[in-house]
């Protein structure tokens, strides 16, 4: 019995990290209408930033910062910078965040090696704890924690907050809310940030414990859009059932149909999209 | 909803007269047959591998810019096509041809059950759903090594011996790509491609006069399949050789890439886009390792500067003229 | 070949040289060799360190060989045996070098071996460990110089586990042929020898989550695990390993590549005491490593790895060769014949080297601690060397090569 509470626990830290990572995606999805393939590259060049700050001053905390106000940072530059010449066309804007991709993860090779790193983590989080009768490592612990944490604040920030009834608003429609005299843009550009910082906070705790190496941005992409995906864009409460399916999936499928572990993923993916095209909390704009 | 992104071009009867598009069609087609007597070796697997490609982007080509449906999955199919070929030829000692007949019919069929799950969806979602289910084709090629060979992938037989030099094999592919364009050409002007348009530019207007959606989109999507697959069981011979790079998402990404580049919904860009695309690579690689950057770039300019590609670009700029 | 080298070949010909298919250098012209490196893509930082030991080589040596001159033309080969090829293609065909070397995925130099076996360039290979490659599937011009084959090593680690009384091993490895023979060549020494195999684990390459397999390893009761892990995922490992507690409960062994320098110069205490077979230590107290060690180091700041290592060596024994055929490296059964004759006796690796009948050397092959070094880095040192192990082990090679190569399915494990 021990290895099925293990298995669950494991898929269960998992889907946190993608919660993390996700919701960052599903906003900017959401809100933007932007299907940011540069997303995976934010998470892995804020976790190497991450990691480069954590070095350099020994402690977690500020390169876990330093990760998120770099990739918000550089998120407020490409929605600035390039994005706002294709705005409005959605599947420009794809592409152009694509080749985005392209060049951030290469600038990461040019600047980090391709060499392999692991964000160093403070005393009291290494290790395992004793969870009944397994031990379990109190980092993925933490990491679980952080994902509900995050989830929470995100869930009031969006339902309690006047910005978040404008992100509601905007969500819904965004001519109303620009008729009503509110410059969505700042909301836009402030939710695009937000949703970069949450890649960058995703890159520096899942870079402690999933490394940061060329490609870990193509593999957390690609779990992000099966979560946003199942989800259906824009939802908070979907990316958090996505990010659980998925996890578990995850965890339980690699050791139940090793051979088939993509398939466990993205088959049910598929079906979900194929019957529900929207996602499962997904809503016609 | 999703503007598409051919969505600026004139229809492109009004802007070039009949006789002018043959004209030009001759001149290329000289061009094409004469470029083996006046280039290195070298350069005519080059040009052989630009041909091949463009059949890849002109399959795309038929979604994107004829039914409105942008697909991140036709590496996915290209590759099914590439390793049922070496399959074949190799594991179980077939002959090419009836390999080739067979990674086209794989190809077609792993469109059509793509297109089933799919033709439901369109714009950005089209597009989410065709890259993951690419990714099944990936994962799987991965992983059922019994038969793919894993990681590691498959390795070829060798050409056949009259296929052996770069010039034969590049007449071969030439005499394979011509009459295919000449078919996919035909098949997007014909009554059932101009439906397709009408979908493109408004679904709910096709439906309204009593059109078939779904029918026109998965036999659109089963169709440019075939294509794709005729492209892969070009690449097995041309490559000998097969891996799950072959399916991976960046075979589909830079088919779209050349689609983009020589015009979406401009059908012969896709010959304009697969060289620029190609040749720029060789280019760039004999003078910096950074690959990606140029070609992320490369990306982002045309999205923001020319999103209706090279073809598209001087086909406005001459109906501007006139 | 073209018309044009055809005629050149004809001429050299009436020179006196032996008739030889392919295409021939002008006199005094310099010995081109293409190197193939993954700059880009997953391997990347393997990549540069092959260029750089590589080139550090012909640097000492002043690009010269045999009275000729060397020019070194790199490829990225993009971690992507699709471009691989292609880069080959370009090197044999329009570079037209003498050799090719290098590659670091086994998929990209399968791929390029497939090429080149149509058109019998040399083609040398420090990295591509596939054992096939030098078995049953030889081509005679692939030479693995200053490389090895896959199994080679986890056979004298399952002798020296047998000999620390371990007797059940459970094996987590990448699922893929170079996981498969490494395991492979494991599990049939370690069963042979009495030992039992409890369990095998095969992830996908590019795993970043250990969590489902360390949850059952632990429950299986070995007294052992032996992980096959390269780059990121050996990085990966390692430290899941240690954070499930798993490295004070079960000692850990793991192939050649799971404590590379390439890893575990990034990392902390979580690689410590790992114990791995291989025909390199650069913790090894032997002149000529230390030499080269600082050297590489002090040009490179890192401690070489794997990837640098091997092919210096690599360079240094062709170069032998050439030297010995004074640089007529376009006689190529000449050349062949000579790299195969070869022997290096005073190369980084510290120990005596020479190739067996199938274009694969035969090692002094060290079990390796990693301990940290007096700078504060992590490094291999030998605690025991096995002498002169060949590709075949103890076996016979006409024998050995009737079971079939290692796979998911076959991994020579003897029934009690």
């Amino acid at each position: 019995m021990g290895i099925n509470l293990f298995q669950i626990l494991n898929g269960l830290t998992f889907a946190a990290l993608l919660f993390i990572v996700a919701s960052g995606f599903t906003l900017i999805f959401g809100l933007l209408r932007i299907v940011n393939l540069a997303h995976g590259a934010l998470y892995l060049f804020g976790g190497l930033v991450g990691y480069s700050a954590a070095q350099a001053t020994g402690s977690f905390v500020l390169g876990t910062l330093a990760a998120m106000a770099c990739v918000a940072l550089l998120g407020v530059a490409l929605d600035q910078g390039l994005l706002r010449f294709v705005r409005g066309v959605e599947l420009r804007q794809v592409l152009l965040t694509l080749g985005i991709a392209f060049v951030l993860n290469d600038l990461g090779l040019v600047i980090w090696g391709g060499d392999t790193y692991t964000m160093p983590v403070p005393d009291a989080l290494r290790g395992a704890a004793r969870i009944g009768p397994l031990f379990y490592p109190k980092f993925r612990l933490f990491v679980l924690g952080l994902g509900i944490v995050v989830f929470a604040a995100l869930w009031l920030l969006i339902n309690r907050t006047r910005l978040g009834a404008l992100i509601r608003a905007g969500v819904d429609d965004p001519e109303i809310v620009e008729a009503m005299g509110i410059n969505i843009r700042r909301v836009f550009l402030g939710t695009f940030a937000l949703g970069a910082a949450l890649a960058g906070l995703g890159g520096a705790v899942g870079g402690a414990f999933l490394t940061l190496y060329p490609g870990a941005d193509a593999e957390i992409l690609v779990f992000s859009l099966a979560v946003v995906i199942i989800g259906g864009r824009g939802s908070l409460v979907g990316a958090g059932v996505g990010a659980l399916l998925v996890g578990l999936l995850n965890a339980i499928g690699q050791v139940l149909f090793p051979e088939l572990a993509y398939f466990v993923i993205f088959g049910p993916m598929a079906l979900i999209l194929a019957f529900r095209p929207l996602g499962l909390f997904g809503r016609t704009a | 909803m999703t503007a598409p992104l051919a969505s600026t071009l004139p229809p492109l009867e009004r802007n070039l007269p009949r006789g002018r598009t043959l004209g030009w069609l001759a001149a290329l087609a000289v061009a094409l047959v004469g470029l083996p007597l006046v280039l290195p070796g070298y350069q005519v697997s080059i040009a052989a591998q630009i041909l091949i490609f463009s059949v890849l982007a002109m399959s795309i080509d038929v979604l994107a810019g004829f039914a409105g449906r942008t697909p991140l999955c036709h590496g996915a199919i290209f590759g099914a096509s590439t390793y049922v070929v070496i399959y074949w030829t190799t594991t179980l000692g077939g002959s090419l041809w009836a390999g080739a007949l067979l990674g086209i019919l794989a190809a077609t069929a792993l469109a059509a059950l793509f297109a089933l799950l799919a033709i439901r969806t369109s714009g950005v979602y089209f597009l989410l759903l065709t890259l993951a289910l690419g990714m099944i084709v990936w994962g799987v090629c991965l992983r059922w090594t019994s038969v793919t060979g894993g990681e590691n992938g498959l390795r070829g037989a060798g050409r056949p011996a009259f296929l052996a030099d770069h010039v034969s094999f590049y007449y071969a592919v030439l005499a394979v790509v011509a009459p295919v364009t000449f078919a996919i050409w035909r098949f997007v002007h014909s009554p059932f491609g101009m439906t397709l348009r009408g979908i493109r530019d408004s679904e709910s207007r096709m439906r309204a006069l009593g059109y078939n959606v779904p029918l026109h989109l998965f036999l659109a999507f089963t169709i440019s399949g075939a294509f794709a697959g005729v492209a892969g069981a070009l690449y097995a011979v041309f490559n000998d050789f097969v891996s799950p790079s072959t399916v991976q998402l960046s075979q589909s990404v830079a088919g779209l890439l050349m689609a983009i580049t020589g015009g979406i919904g401009t059908l012969l860009g896709a010959f304009v886009g697969a060289a620029c695309i190609i040749l720029l690579e060789n280019v760039v690689s004999l003078f910096t390792a950074r690959w990606p950057t140029v070609l992320g770039l490369a990306f982002i300019l045309i999205m923001i500067f020319a999103p209706e590609g090279i073809v598209g670009r001087a086909r406005l700029a001459l109906a501007r003229r006139r | 070949m073209d018309r044009r080298s055809f005629l050149k070949a004809t001429a050299l010909t009436a020179a006196g040289t032996f008739p030889m298919p392919g295409l021939v250098r002008a006199q005094g012209a310099p010995i081109r060799i293409g190197l193939l490196a993954p700059l880009t893509g997953v391997v990347a930082a393997g990549g540069r360190e092959i260029v750089d030991g590589f080139s550090l080589f012909w640097d000492e040596r002043g690009r010269q060989v045999g009275g000729s001159k060397v020019e070194l033309i790199v490829e990225d080969d993009a971690s992507n045996p699709d471009t691989a090829l292609q880069k080959a293609r370009r090197l044999v065909e329009q570079s037209k070098v003498d050799m090719l070397f290098g590659n670091l995925l086994a998929n990209t130099g399968l791929a390029v071996a497939n090429y080149v076996k149509t058109n019998g360039t040399p083609y040398f290979i420090p990295v591509i460990a596939a054992d096939d490659l030098t078995q049953r599937a030889r081509i005679r011009n692939v030479i693995r110089a200053g490389g090895y084959s896959a199994s080679q090593f986890s056979r004298p680690l399952a002798d020296w586990a047998l000999k620390q009384g371990y007797r059940k091993v459970a094996m987590i490895a990448q699922d893929y042929a170079f996981g498969h023979e490494q395991c492979g060549g494991f599990a049939q020494t370690f069963t042979e020898g009495g030992g039992k195999v409890v369990g095998q684990f095969w992830h996908p390459l590019n795993t970043s989550d250990f969590s489902p397999y360390l949850g059952q390893v632990g429950s299986l009761g070995a007294d052992v695990v032996f992980a096959m892990e390269t780059g990121a995922d050996s990085t990966r490992l390692l430290q899941q390993y240690a954070s499930f507690g798993l490295k004070e409960q079960l000692p850990l062994l793991g192939a050649q590549n799971a404590t590379d320098q390439s890893v575990i110069r990034t990392m902390g205490p979580e690689c410590e005491g790992v114990i791995t077979a291989a025909h390199f230590a650069e913790g090894a107290d032997l002149p000529a490593t230390q030499a080269f060690v600082k050297t590489y180091s002090g040009k490179f700041g890192k401690i070489p790895s794997l990837y640098a290592f091997s092919h210096y060596v690599g360079a240094m024994w062709v170069a032998k060769a050439i030297e010995a055929i004074g640089g007529k490296v376009e006689d190529r059964p000449l050349f062949l014949d000579t790299v195969l004759k070869t022997d290096l006796p005073d190369s980084p690796l510290g120990k005596p080297v020479h190739f067996d009948a199938y274009g694969n050397p035969v090692y002094d092959v060290f079990i390796r601690k990693v301990v940290k070094n007096k700078d504060g880095k992590y490094w291999n040192v030998p605690i025991a060397t096995y002498p002169q192990v060949s590709q075949f082990w103890h076996y016979d090679p006409e024998t050995f090569m009737k079971q079939p190569p290692y796979s998911r399915d076959f991994q020579g494990i003897k029934k009690a």
